[in-house]
């Protein structure tokens, strides 16, 4: 009885978890196809699909535990290594795109990075 | 009581399909930034997502196949993309992706 009705309400929680998870990923791709420059796109496509994946992590995660009783430790490995990978990798980008080729795309700001780079590439011309 | 089981069942395996069919949609729209990205790096922004997205495939496959080998799959995805992406930047921005020169 009480089996039956946990059953129908992890059911439930996982379509919703499965649900939104899916729905932060298709956000995520519309933001990288939408968006007008390099860093707004990288915001889209890192903390939206962050958030995506793990929702669907947990969701396979819970029917695992209900379908054959299995904690699965590698799924929640997974989900940590997400959080803790996909900003390093994001950071690297926009400093490579920085960097090399890509301008910001607002014009009126000032560009406070390209400052601190040409001040530190000027002290270590001086020191050496 | 039976009945309510097998709907919240039908409800959990429609709802799997749907969002298979969601990321199917956001990694032919990824592909689409991939290949007419105007730099390289939205090209890696492209490609890095487009990992994501076979992440949760490889999820939402173990769900439809009720199978648990999937899970070295999607830990093992997600090393190597963050190596990848690693790789791509380093080569973006220096040219070499190993060297000695550490600024």
């Amino acid at each position: 009885m009480i089996e039956t009705w946990t059953n129908i309400i992890l059911n439930i929680i996982i379509s919703f978890f499965i649900l939104s998870g899916s729905f932060f990923l298709l956000s995520s791709s519309i933001g990288v196809v939408r968006f007008p420059d390099v860093y707004t796109r990288l915001h889209a496509a890192t903390k939206a699909s962050t958030l995506g994946i793990s929702g669907i992590l947990i969701g396979t995660f819970l029917y695992l535990y209900v379908a054959h009783s299995i904690v699965s430790g590698k799924l929640l490995l997974a989900i940590l290594f997400t959080f803790l990978t996909v900003p390093v990798s994001g950071h690297m980008i926009s400093r490579a795109a920085h960097r090399k080729e890509v301008k910001p795309l607002t014009n009126n700001q000032n560009d406070e990075y390209e400052e601190a780079l040409q001040k530190s590439m000027k002290e270590t011309a001086r020191k050496k | 009581m039976n009945e309510l089981l097998n709907l919240s069942e039908h409800i959990l395996k429609f709802s799997t399909i749907l969002s298979v069919i969601g990321i199917a949609i956001s990694l032919v729209l990824l592909l689409y930034r991939m290949l007419i990205g105007p730099s390289n790096a939205d090209r890696a922004v492209a490609l890095d997502t487009i990992g994501m997205g076979l992440m949760g495939l490889a999820a939402l496959l173990s769900i439809i196949l009720s199978s648990t080998n999937f899970n070295d799959v999607i830990l093992l995805i997600g090393i190597l993309l963050f190596i990848g992406t690693l790789a791509i930047a380093k080569f973006l921005e220096k040219g070499v992706i190993i060297d000695r020169n550490l600024d």
